[in-house]
């Protein structure tokens, strides 16, 4: 079974190759560089820093996008082509199929936080590096079984992709929403403002903590990214349970 | 109806599936809350890049901004002693909001209502220069701002000289006809504490004569407050006896 899905997963991997995904990430992340050189130069001091934080972060944000439409228009085309049913008549369970995809796109995420890292290669030290691309390794996997579940289950490039960035979105500003809140500059007294509260912390109890993931700071600031086994263990968590969903979906559709 | 029954979804999976989300739950409970630390905040973006930054909605991002600050001045349950930030920083991201949304009033009054007041003289005064400055720029709406600094300067900085400096500067420079008149006359009653009675008094009578001030009961308040100022300068000239 797993032979079958790496199959599925490498001709996913062709799909990208074929597609001339590495072109369009290329072309994205030298306009990124460019930016971030006018970055450098406008600023007053720490031009360096500028230059390595503005590069991290717009990249960081630009490799969710990138990858997220990428699975979203490669499924919605399997989907139109019959592709899918296609698979589905052979002798191939849904789940190897949904699998074979989902490391298929996976492997398509760790590419791209390769070539990140590299277009940051000169503006940062080695050391913090490593730590931030196998971060953004785990972001980009964890991304790639999000937009693999939403567009099993919406069908379609627009509503995948909105749910996509509101989700992503949303993740990475939970704490300071969390913080705002609990803030008692607020009554604590009024009803409302608890009820606010709770709904807010079941809501990130729901979520991936993505703030804690691909920090800018472990590039312009010498630190050790304790983090970075916490988001190991919550992209094995929320991807899995991500899958799950996924397939419970794909199990249940009628094809 | 385009679905299949959940029987159809192999068994193993449907125990899965709840596993998983009860896996996850119990992650981010025993995840530590998060935490406002004072040395994370970082200076803002200098203003070129935030107008960037700001894609064409300056107020928006402007009111992300002061959110963003805010979101360092609590963590649960305990506020950070706002006297643990740095206050240079604090003031370059309420002048940096104040750059971007030169109409919002939020980030003076975080600073006029919160971060002046910390325990501390020197971050106190540095907050009052932030509204005062600021309160140049735009006398007819950042007034109220300064009149709440004069009177923090009068009580809590036990600074009379300075309260009458921002007192004089709202006279001045707040002349919209929706300024009230307690503002612009605040300067007189700080030159009656200060024992500048004859000085009060001359001010009181200009704006007696004026004719600005119109409501009776406020030209009766008036004329009584320079009655005592007049009773008070006497009895505080040494007779000549």
């Amino acid at each position: 079974m797993l032979g079958k899905a790496l199959i599925i997963a490498r001709f996913t991997l062709l799909e990208a190759v074929r597609t001339r995904l590495l072109w369009v990430v290329l072309i994205l992340f030298g306009a990124l560089y460019f930016g971030s050189l006018f970055i450098q130069h406008i600023s007053v001091t720490e031009s360096a820093r500028m230059q390595t934080g503005f590069l991290a972060a717009t990249i960081r944000f630009a490799a969710v996008i990138v990858l997220s439409l990428h699975v979203a228009s490669s499924m919605v085309r399997e989907f139109n082509d019959k592709g899918i049913d296609l698979l589905l008549s052979l002798d191939l369970p849904r789940a190897v199929y949904y699998v074979g995809k989902f490391l298929g796109f996976a492997g398509i995420g760790i590419a791209i936080a390769v070539v990140a890292s590299l277009a940051l290669l000169g503006a940062t030290s080695v050391g913090g590096l490593v730590w931030w691309a196998i971060s953004l390794a785990f972001e980009l996997v964890l991304i790639a079984a999000l937009a693999l579940f939403c567009v099993m289950t919406f069908a379609q490039i627009m509503p995948a992709i909105s749910f996509v960035l509101a989700f992503y979105l949303l993740a990475r500003s939970m704490s300071a929403v969390r913080l705002l809140s609990e803030s008692p500059l607020l009554s604590q007294s009024d009803m409302t403002n608890r009820v606010i509260a709770h709904a807010v912390d079941a809501l990130a109890w729901c979520l991936p903590n993505l703030d804690q993931f691909t920090a800018t700071a472990w590039l312009v600031d010498s630190g050790t990214p304790n983090a970075l086994a916490i988001v190991a263990l919550q992209t094995c968590i929320y991807a899995g349970l991500l899958i799950a969903a996924g397939l419970f979906d794909l199990y249940r559709k009628n094809l | 109806m385009n679905e299949r029954r959940i029987g159809s979804v192999p068994r193993p999976l449907r125990i899965l599936l709840p596993t998983l989300l009860a896996v996850q739950l119990t992650f981010s409970l025993l995840q530590p809350r998060p935490q406002a630390r004072a040395d994370q905040l970082s200076p803002p973006p200098p203003l070129p890049l935030a107008r960037v930054m700001t894609a064409g909605e300056p107020i928006a991002f402007a009111q992300m901004l002061t959110l963003y600050l805010q979101a360092f001045d609590n963590q649960p349950g305990i506020s950070i002693p706002f006297a643990a930030l740095d206050y240079d920083t604090v003031s370059a991201w309420l002048e940096r909001i104040l750059d971007l949304d030169p109409r919002a009033q939020y980030p003076l009054m975080m600073a006029s209502q919160l971060y002046a007041e910390v325990p501390d003289e020197n971050k106190r005064r540095q907050m009052f220069d932030l509204v005062y400055r600021k309160f140049l720029e735009d006398p007819d709406r950042r007034w109220p701002w300064l009149a709440h600094v004069a009177i923090m300067a009068k009580h809590r900085l036990k600074d009379l000289p300075l309260a009458l400096h921002y007192a004089q500067a709202i006279s001045t420079y707040a002349t919209g006809t929706h300024v009230p008149h307690w503002a612009r006359q605040m300067r007189i009653f700080l030159y009656e504490d200060m024992g500048e009675f004859e000085t009060a008094k001359v001010l009181l009578g200009g704006l007696l004569d004026s004719g600005v001030v119109t409501d009776p009961h406020e030209i009766h308040f008036l004329i009584e407050q320079l009655n005592r100022l007049s009773t008070a300068d006497k009895s505080s000239t040494p007779s000549g006896n």
